[in-house]
C-alpha cells in the first residue's frame, strides 16, 4: 500500500516535472502567495531577516507575487522546520528560513529533528557574525588586558547551551574565562537588557543587533568590545570580520594570551560549530521534490535582487557587509553548515553533557 | 519637550496621515472584534504594506491599529462571553452577567469611556516619561520582575470565590497546565508524552477560549433562550458613561496599573487585566456584585488594557524589546520604515516620536467614539435567541484555535480546555484562578530559575532594591486583602448547599478525584524530569497543589453542609433553567469537530449550519440558507484579508481544493 503510494507520488513528481521541463519559461506566481516560514517568532533576528528580503523577492519573482511571512515559533524552531519538511508542497509557494539554532540540533542529533537538509534545495544563504562585550566596571579596556579577567567570576545570560550559545560559551571556555552562563533568556535581546542592567557582565550579539544596539552603549561607555568571531575567507581559514576591524578573532584573543595558536579537539570543535553557525547562519529553502524550474527562478529572483543597484547600500543598513549568495554559492555554504566531523559532534555531546548537564541523545 | 510635541501634532494632522490613521483604526477594531483575533494578526495583516510608506502615516497605520484593538475587544466580552482578545478576559467577568441582565449598551459605553480613558492616560504618560524610563526600565532587575509576578499570583486570592482551597489548586493547575512542554531552561520535555503537539505549551487564545467561551455558549443553547434574559435592552449608553465618570478614580488607578504593567519588559500583556480586576474587587467595599454583573468589573480591567498599549510603546521604542508578541511586530514594522529603535529616537527622531504620542491618543478618540455609537446597534446581539449565534460562534472560535499553531490538535485542545471549562464552572472552581496561573507560570519559573542563578554569584543581598520593597510591601497587602475578603464570604454562614447532602456530594467528588489524579500525574512526570532546574518548579508547584487538592476532597466528603468547598450547578439553581443535558449540546461541539476532521472547517461548516439552524434552531430551509451564507461569508471575508487558512480535513489531504475548501 504505502509502496503504491509512493510511486504514484513519483508517478506524479515525473509527470509535474516532464509539464515543466517542456515549457522552462512557465513559472509564473502572478496572483499567486508565497508563504516565507520563519520557524521563530516575530522579533528575532530571523524575523528581521525575512522582512528585509520579503519585498524584495515579491518584486523580483515572475509575477510578482505576495510573500508573506509565516511566524511558526516552538520548540528551538524544529517545530516550523518540521512542519515545512512534513506538509510544504513543492510548487514553489512555500519556503523555509532557517538560522543556525535550526542546525545545530539537527546537528547535534535532537531527537526532536525529523528534518533532512539533504532533502531541500537552498536558494539563498546568508551569512553573519556576532561581537562580545563586557561590562566596564571589570576595569578591563580591550582583549590585550583579558588576562585582568582570570578568576573573575562573569555571568552571561544565555538562551540555552545547544542553541547558537554553544560558539560563545566555548569560546569562552577556550579562553579560559570564568563564564557562569544564566540560562532561561528568550532570546539575545533578553540576554541584552540583561547586561544592561547590570545583572550580567559579559554578553555577545549577532551583528546585525551589534551594529544597532551595542555600538551606541559603547559610545556612551556602557560596554566594551572584546572580540568578534570572525570571519572565513576564501580557504576557509579564521580571519577578522570585515565588520569588525578592530575587534580579535578568538584565534587571536587565545594567541595574545598563550604565546600560541589554539589547537585540540575544543577548538576543533569550536571551529566545526562556528563554521556550521555563521557563515551559513540564515538559509532560503525549497522543499523536496521543488522542480529545477522553480529552483533556477528562485535563484535567478536572488541574483536579480544582488545586483539592484539600490540593494548594496540598503542591505548593508539592515544586515551588513556579510556574504549573500545563491545558486552554486549556496550550495557550498550549505555544505558546510550541516557537515561536521563525528569527533566534534561527539566532543560537543559530551561537553553539554558534563558541563550543563543536556543529554541530547535518546 | 513641548516643540517637538507641537511639532509631531502639526505633523499627524496632515490630511495623508490622519487617512492611515482611520485606517488603522478600521482595522484594529474589526479585528479586535472576532475572537481570539488580536494585535499580532492585525500588524502581520498590514505589515506587507508597509515597505515604502513614509514613517509618520506607517506609524499612524500601526499605532491605530493596536491602540484600538483592546477597545473592540470588548464586545465579544460583554455580549457574548468570550475574551475577545487575551488583553479583556477579566471584563468577561462581569460584563457578561450584565448582558444577561439586559444592560449590554450600558457595559458597552461604561467600558469604552473607560477604554478611551485609559487609552488618553497611556499616551499622555507615554509623553511625559518617554526621555526619563530609560532608567526606570533598568531598574526592574530579575527580582523586581519575579516580585511583580509574585503580586500577579496574589490576586487569585480575591478571585478565588469562596472557597480558598479550591483557588490554589485552580492555580496550580493553570501553572501546571503551561509547564506542558519543553522548560524553559533546559529544554527537558515534561509532560508531553513523546507527543510532538505538546512539546509547546499551550496558546493562552486556546486556554482563554476553552475555559470561558465554551461553558458560556452551552450553557446557554442548553437553555435555548437569547443572551439577555430580559427581551427589551435596559438602560442605554448615556448611563454607562455616567457610571464611569462615577468610578473615575478606579479608571485612574487602574490607567495606573496597565502602564505600569505595560512599561516593564517580560511581564506580558495578558496578565493586565486580571490584575487591574483583582485590584478593582479589593479596593472595593461592597464586594457581593461581583462576578454577577458589577460595573466596576468592567470599568477596571478596560482601564488598564488600553493604558497597556502607550506603556508598552516604551519598552519597544527606547530599547528594541517588545513586551509582548503584538510589539514584536510593531517593531518590525518600525524596521520596515527605516526607524532604527533606541537612543536615537529621543534625539533625531523625537519628532517622529511625538507623533506616536499623538496618533495613540487620536486613535483611542476616534476607536472609543465610533464603539460607542455603534455599540446600541451591536447590543441587540443579546436579544436575538441564542440557537441562531451558537454555530456562528463554534465555528468562530475553532476557526481562531486553529489559527495558534495551525494543526488539527488546537482544535482538540480546545475541546479539552473546554469540558474542563464546564466542570470548573459545574463545580465552582474559580476559572480567573486557573487563568492566572497559566498566565504567570512561565515567567515565574524563568524568574525564579535566573534569580536563583543571580543569588548563587552575588549573594541574597543582591535582590534587595527599593522597588523590589515596595512590590514585596504591595503584595504582602494584597494576600491580606484577598484573606480578609475570603474569611469574610465564609463569615456570611453561606446559605445551605443542596449539594452538601450525602448522596449529591458524588459529582462533586469525582471531579476533585480526577483533579488529584492529574496532580499526581504532574507529580510523577515533574520527578522523572533528568534534569534538576528542569523538575524542581512543576515538583514544588504540584505538590503544593495536591496537599491543597486533599484538603478539598476530604472536605468535601466530610465538611458541614456550609461548607465553601461544595459547590454544583446540576444540582443548585440553573437545573431547572437547563432544558438540555450537556451532553446533547456538547454533541453539536463534536459533530462540527468531527466533520471539520474528515472534510475540513469550511465544508464541515455549510453542512452543520444548515443541519444545526433546521433541527436545532427550528428555523425555515430559506433562512437557514440565507444564515449559512451570511456566516460563511463572513468569515471568508475575514479569513482572506487575513491571509488565514481553514482547519483542513482528511479530504484535502489527499485532494488539493481551491482556497477556501482547502
Amino acid at each position: 500500500m504505502k509502496n503504491a503510494l509512493k510511486k504514484i507520488l513519483k508517478l506524479k513528481i515525473l509527470v509535474f516535472s516532464i509539464i515543466f521541463a517542456s515549457s522552462a519559461m512557465a513559472v509564473d506566481f502572478s496572483g499567486k502567495r508565497v508563504e516565507w516560514i520563519v520557524p521563530f517568532g516575530e522579533g528575532g533576528g530571523s524575523g528581521k531577516w525575512a522582512q528585509f528580503y520579503a519585498p524584495w523577492l515579491s518584486d523580483a519573482l515572475p509575477g510578482k507575487p505576495t510573500v508573506l511571512i509565516k511566524y511558526m515559533p516552538g520548540a528551538g524552531s524544529t517545530k516550523g522546520a518540521n512542519y515545512f519538511a512534513d506538509r510544504a508542497k513543492p510548487d514553489g509557494l512555500t519556503i523555509l528560513g532557517t538560522s543556525g539554532s535550526t542546525q545545530f540540533p539537527y546537528l547535534l542529533n535532537d531527537r526532536r529533528v525529523k528534518y533532512e537538509y539533504k532533502d531541500w534545495h537552498v536558494v539563498l544563504a546568508t551569512a553573519t557574525g556576532g561581537a562580545a562585550y563586557v561590562s566596564p566596571k571589570l576595569g578591563v579596556k580591550s582583549i590585550e588586558e583579558l588576562s585582568k579577567l582570570k578568576g573573575v567570576k562573569l555571568l552571561y545570560g544565555s538562551q540555552g547551551a545547544t542553541s547558537l550559545d554553544l560558539v560563545p560559551l566555548l569560546a569562552f571556555e577556550i579562553l579560559g574565562l570564568d563564564v557562569q552562563p544564566v540560562f532561561g533568556m528568550k532570546g539575545r535581546s533578553a540576554g541584552r537588557l540583561a547586561f544592561e542592567r547590570g545583572e550580567t557582565n559579559i554578553d555577545y550579539q549577532t551583528s546585525f543587533a551589534y551594529i544597532s544596539k551595542v555600538v551606541p552603549l559603547v559610545k556612551e561607555g556602557k560596554a566594551v568590545p572584546i572580540m568578534s568571531w570572525g570571519a572565513l575567507d576564501a580557504d576557509g581559514n579564521l580571519v577578522r570580520d570585515p565588520n569588525f576591524p578592530d575587534l580579535p578573532t578568538p584565534a587571536d584573543a587565545y594567541k595574545m594570551i598563550h604565546g600560541k595558536a589554539p589547537s585540540g579537539p575544543a577548538w576543533e570543535a569550536w571551529m566545526t560549530f562556528f563554521t556550521a553557525g555563521f557563515p551559513a547562519q540564515k538559509m532560503v529553502f525549497l522543499p523536496k521534490g521543488t522542480s529545477r524550474e522553480i529552483i533556477d527562478t528562485y535563484t535567478e529572483a536572488f541574483n536579480k535582487i544582488f545586483n539592484h543597484p539600490d540593494f548594496p547600500a540598503k542591505s548593508k543598513k539592515r544586515l551588513g557587509t556579510y556574504p549573500q549568495l545563491t545558486g552554486a554559492g549556496a550550495a557550498l555554504n550549505l555544505k558546510q553548515a550541516t557537515t561536521v566531523s563525528d569527533s566534534s559532534k561527539a566532543w560537543v555531546q559530551n561537553w553539554l553533557k558534563d558541563r550543563f548537564g543536556v543529554n541530547l541523545k535518546k | 519637550m513641548w516643540e517637538a510635541l507641537t511639532a509631531a501634532f502639526e505633523i499627524i494632522f496632515t490630511s495623508t496621515h490622519q487617512i492611515y490613521l482611520f485606517l488603522g483604526v478600521i482595522l484594529g477594531l474589526a479585528i479586535g472584534i472576532f475572537p481570539g483575533l488580536g494585535g499580532i494578526a492585525g500588524l502581520s495583516l498590514v505589515l506587507p504594506f508597509l515597505y515604502g510608506v513614509d514613517p509618520v502615516s506607517g506609524l499612524a497605520l500601526m499605532v491605530g491599529l493596536i491602540a484600538v484593538v483592546p477597545t473592540s475587544d470588548t464586545f465579544a466580552s460583554v455580549l457574548l462571553g468570550i475574551p475577545g482578545s487575551s488583553a479583556s478576559q477579566a471584563t468577561v467577568l462581569d460584563g457578561f452577567p450584565l448582558s444577561k441582565q439586559g444592560e449590554a449598551a450600558r457595559a458597552l459605553s461604561a467600558a469604552f469611556s473607560a477604554s478611551l480613558f485609559g487609552g488618553l492616560f497611556g499616551a499622555v504618560l507615554l509623553s511625559l516619561l518617554i526621555s526619563v524610563a530609560r532608567p526606570l526600565i533598568l531598574s526592574f532587575r530579575t527580582p523586581e520582575l519575579l516580585m511583580l509576578t509574585a503580586l500577579g499570583f496574589s490576586m487569585v486570592g480575591t478571585l478565588a470565590g469562596k472557597s480558598m482551597g479550591k483557588g490554589l489548586v485552580a492555580a496550580g493547575l493553570g501553572v501546571l497546565a503551561s509547564t506542558i512542554g519543553e522548560a524553559p531552561a533546559n529544554g527537558s520535555p515534561r509532560m508531553t508524552f513523546d507527543l510532538w503537539y505538546l512539546q509547546d505549551s499551550f496558546a493562552l487564545v486556546i486556554v482563554g477560549l476553552g475555559i470561558f467561551a465554551l461553558p458560556e455558549i452551552v450553557d446557554l443553547l442548553r437553555q435555548d433562550r437569547s443572551i439577555s434574559e430580559e427581551p427589551k435592552l435596559g438602560s442605554g449608553w448615556q448611563v454607562g458613561v455616567k457610571d464611569w465618570w462615577h468610578n473615575k478614580w478606579l479608571s485612574f488607578r487602574c490607567a495606573g496599573i496597565g502602564s505600569i504593567v505595560g512599561i516593564i519588559p517580560g511581564l506580558g500583556g495578558s496578565v493586565v487585566d486580571w490584575i487591574a480586576y483583582g485590584h478593582t474587587v479589593q479596593s472595593t467595599k461592597d464586594k457581593s456584585q461581583f462576578g454577577k454583573g458589577d460595573i466596576r468589573g468592567v470599568i477596571g480591567p478596560e482601564s488598564s488594557n488600553n493604558a497597556k498599549e502607550g506603556g508598552a510603546l516604551l519598552p519597544t521604542i527606547l530599547f528594541g524589546i517588545p513586551g509582548s508578541g503584538g510589539m514584536a511586530i510593531f517593531l518590525g514594522g518600525m524596521v520596515l520604515l527605516g526607524l532604527e529603535t533606541g537612543p536615537s529616537m529621543l534625539e533625531a527622531e523625537l519628532n517622529t516620536t511625538y507623533t506616536i504620542v499623538w496618533s495613540l491618543a487620536l486613535a483611542n478618540v476616534i476607536g472609543a467614539t465610533l464603539c460607542i455609537l455603534v455599540s446600541p446597534l451591536i447590543a441587540k446581539l443579546t436579544i436575538i435567541r441564542f440557537p441562531l449565534l451558537a454555530p456562528f460562534i463554534l465555528m468562530m472560535i475553532i476557526f481562531a484555535a486553529f489559527q495558534t499553531k495551525q494543526t488539527f490538535w488546537d482544535i482538540v485542545a480546545l475541546f479539552g480546555f473546554g469540558l474542563l471549562g464546564i466542570f470548573m464552572r459545574r463545580f465552582h472552581w474559580p476559572r480567573p484562578a486557573f487563568l492566572i496561573g497559566f498566565v504567570l507560570a512561565d515567567q515565574a519559573e524563568v524568574y525564579t530559575y535566573q534569580a536563583v542563578q543571580f543569588i548563587g554569584v552575588y549573594g541574597l543581598e543582591y535582590i534587595i532594591s527599593p522597588v523590589f520593597l515596595v512590590l514585596l510591601l504591595l503584595t504582602v497587602v494584597s494576600v491580606w486583602i484577598g484573606a480578609q475578603y475570603n474569611r469574610k464570604m465564609h463569615g456570611h454562614g453561606d446559605e445551605k448547599n443542596e449539594s452538601s447532602s450525602l448522596q449529591n456530594r458524588r459529582s462533586e467528588l469525582i471531579f476533585t478525584g480526577i483533579v488529584i489524579l492529574f496532580l499526581a500525574l504532574a507529580l510523577g512526570d515533574a520527578w522523572l524530569v533528568p534534569i534538576l532546574i528542569d523538575k524542581v518548579f512543576p515538583l514544588t508547584i504540584a505538590s503544593i497543589a495536591m496537599g491543597f487538592a486533599v484538603y478539598v476532597f476530604l472536605m468535601q466528603m466530610v465538611g458541614g453542609e456550609s461548607h465553601p468547598v461544595h459547590g454544583d450547578n446540576e444540582i443548585q439553581q440553573d437545573r431547572e433553567l437547563n432544558k438540555r443535558s450537556i451532553a446533547r449540546t456538547l454533541g453539536w461541539f463534536v459533530l462540527l469537530i468531527a466533520l471539520t476532521a474528515v472534510f475540513g472547517l469550511f465544508i464541515a461548516s455549510i453542512f452543520f449550519l444548515l443541519v444545526f439552524f433546521i433541527i436545532r434552531a427550528k428555523t425555515n430551509q430559506l433562512n437557514a440558507l440565507l444564515l449559512t451564507l451570511l456566516a460563511l461569508g463572513g468569515i471568508s471575508i475575514m479569513a482572506w484579508s487575513l491571509n488565514r487558512d481553514f482547519p483542513p480535513g482528511l479530504l484535502q489531504q489527499y485532494f488539493d481544493l481551491p482556497w477556501p475548501f482547502r
